[in-house]
C-alpha cells in the first residue's frame, strides 16, 4: 500500500517532456516535489500562473505570490502571470496536456464528484468544473476508500457530480487504473497488495486481464 | 471621462455612493490582491443588502469576511467559500444567500461584460447542477452552457499602480480577477498602492486601460494577510 507520497511519485512518472500540467489540491500538489531530473514541465496555477517554483525560503514569502490552494510560492525563470479569464482561456481552450486532481467519487464511465457533500460540505467547486469540461487528460489522484471503508471507485457516482465522462486514470495507494468503455481496467498494483483486495474494495466494473504487474515507483 | 476628477482621496469617499441593495464585484483570489481599503470603507460605512460577486468569500475576520461579520452581505456569487466559519452558519441558518459557480465561468461572465458581449457557452457544470434551468447548445459534438455576463453596479479592485486617468498595472498573482471585473463594473473603483501622475507608467505595459476605470486612490496600511504560509527551509 502506497502512502500519500507514493502516490504522487507514482503520477510523477505520467509526467512528459514539455507538458504543461494543472495540479489540484491535496495529493495531486505532492507531485511536483518528485517531476524527474531533466524533464521539461510547466506547471500552471490557475490563480494566474505558468511555471509554479517552490516554496519560497523562510522570511521570503511574498503575499501577493501564491498558487490556487493560496500556498506562498516562487515564479522560475520562464514564469507569466495573467488574469484569471486568460487562465481559464487556457484551460478550456485545452492547452493544459495534463490535470491531476483529487476526488471523492470517480465512476467506472469516468465520471467525477469532489465539490459538495449536500448537508454537510459547501465549500464549491473551484476550478474543477471548468478543468474537467475541457482537459484531454485528466488523472484523478485519491485513497481507494472513504474514512468509513467503502469504495470511492464507483459503478455510478452518488454525490453531485462535478464533470462527466472525462477522468481517463485513477491512482490510489492501491492500483493504477485505467477507465475503459467497459469500466475500470486494472494496470498496476501497488507493492504488497493483492488482486483480491483491489476487487474487494472496487464496487464499480473492474476488468482484470493477465498478470497484473507491480507498479515501479 | 478622462481626467483628474477620477481621483479620489480615501475609500471614503470613493465608496460613499454605495447603496443598501448594490450589486457589486470585488476582486481577489483568496487575501491575494482583495480591495482592502474599500472592504473597510464599507463596513465603516455599513451598507446591506449587498450582493458580492466574488471568487472567495474572505476569512473570518479579514476580507470579505468583516463584510459577513456585520451581517452586510444578501448574497454572495462564489466559486470556493471554505475557511470561513461565520460564512458557514450564515449559510446553514439561512441569512446568507449563495450561488456557487465554476472558476472560470466567474471570470469570464466578467470578462463578457467588460467586452460588450451579453453571453458566453462554457462547458463547465454541463451535466451537474450548475447546467439546471441552463440552455445548452451543441458545438463541433460538445455541450456547452450559455451563461450571462454579470451585471454590476459597482467593481471594487485592487492594483499594484496606477496613474491619475485610472491606467493600472497589477503585480503577480494579486492580478487574478482585477483586471476582469475592472472592465465589468458599471462603475469601477481602484484602490492602488501607488498613484503615479500620467506618464510614470510604460503604455506597453498597462494592465488595464484607464477608460473602464472611474475612480482611483491610494490605499493605506495594507495587511496583505497570507492564508496559507508556506516555505522551505534554507537547508533543503
Amino acid at each position: 500500500m502506497l502512502n500519500k507520497n507514493q502516490i504522487a511519485q507514482r503520477l510523477a512518472k505520467e509526467l512528459k517532456d514539455g507538458y504543461y500540467v494543472n495540479l489540484g489540491i491535496g495529493i495531486p500538489t505532492l507531485v511536483a516535489n518528485y517531476i524527474p531530473e531533466g524533464l521539461n514541465v510547466v506547471l500552471q496555477s490557475e490563480n494566474g500562473l505558468l511555471g509554479m517554483g517552490p516554496f519560497p525560503f523562510e522570511g521570503e514569502e511574498d503575499p501577493d505570490l501564491i498558487n490556487a490552494g493560496k500556498q506562498t510560492i516562487t515564479t522560475i525563470p520562464g514564469s507569466a502571470f495573467f488574469d484569471s479569464a486568460m487562465s481559464f482561456g487556457m484551460i478550456r481552450a485545452g492547452k493544459v496536456d495534463l490535470t491531476i486532481l483529487g476526488a471523492m467519487e470517480v465512476s467506472e464511465k469516468g465520471d467525477i464528484a469532489n465539490w459538495k457533500i449536500p448537508g454537510k460540505m459547501v465549500k464549491g467547486m473551484g476550478g474543477a468544473m471548468d478543468l474537467v469540461a475541457s482537459a484531454k487528460n485528466i488523472i484523478v489522484a485519491m485513497m481507494h476508500t472513504n474514512p468509513k471503508g467503502e469504495s470511492k471507485l464507483l459503478p455510478t457516482c452518488i454525490l453531485p457530480l462535478t464533470g462527466v465522462g472525462c477522468v481517463r486514470k485513477v491512482v490510489t495507494e492501491l492500483a493504477v487504473l485505467d477507465i475503459t468503455e467497459d469500466g475500470f481496467k486494472l494496470l498496476e498494483r501497488a507493492p504488497g497488495v493483492t488482486v483480491e483486495e483491489i476487487i474487494a474494495k472496487t464496487a464499480g466494473k473492474l476488468i482484470v486481464e493477465g498478470e497484473i504487474p507491480e507498479m515501479l515507483i | 471621462m478622462s481626467s483628474l476628477k477620477k481621483v479620489f482621496n480615501s475609500a471614503d469617499e470613493a465608496i460613499a455612493d454605495i447603496m443598501d441593495g448594490a450589486v457589486l464585484m470585488l476582486g481577489g483570489f483568496g487575501l491575494c490582491g482583495i480591495p482592502e481599503n474599500c472592504i473597510a470603507a464599507l463596513v465603516k460605512k455599513g451598507a446591506r443588502q449587498l450582493t458580492c460577486i466574488s471568487n472567495n468569500a474572505g476569512v473570518d475576520g479579514f476580507g470579505i469576511g468583516l463584510m459577513l461579520q456585520q451581517k452586510q452581505v444578501k448574497k454572495m456569487i462564489s466559486s470556493y467559500v471554505g475557511e470561513n466559519a461565520e460564512f458557514e452558519r450564515q449559510l446553514l441558518s439561512g441569512e446568507l444567500e449563495v450561488e456557487l459557480i465554476p472558476q472560470g465561468t466567474l471570470a469570464t461572465r466578467c470578462m463578457a461584460a467588460g467586452y460588450g458581449m451579453p453571453a458566453i457557452f462554457t462547458p463547465a457544470g454541463v451535466g451537474t447542477e450548475v447546467a439546471i434551468r441552463k440552455e445548452q447548445r451543441m458545438f463541433n459534438n460538445k455541450l456547452y452552457l450559455l451563461e450571462l455576463a454579470f451585471e454590476a453596479d459597482f467593481a471594487l479592485v485592487k492594483a499594484w499602480k496606477g496613474d491619475t486617468d485610472g491606467n493600472l498595472v497589477y503585480r503577480e498573482t494579486a492580478r487574478n480577477f482585477n483586471p476582469v471585473m475592472a472592465m465589468a463594473g458599471k462603475i469601477t473603483i481602484a484602490e492602488v498602492e501607488e498613484l503615479v501622475p500620467i506618464g510614470s507608467l510604460d503604455p506597453d505595459h498597462i494592465h488595464t486601460p484607464g477608460i473602464y476605470v472611474h475612480r482611483v486612490f491610494k490605499g493605506n496600511n495594507y495587511e496583505k494577510r497570507i492564508e496559507q504560509r508556506t516555505v522551505r527551509k534554507l537547508a533543503d
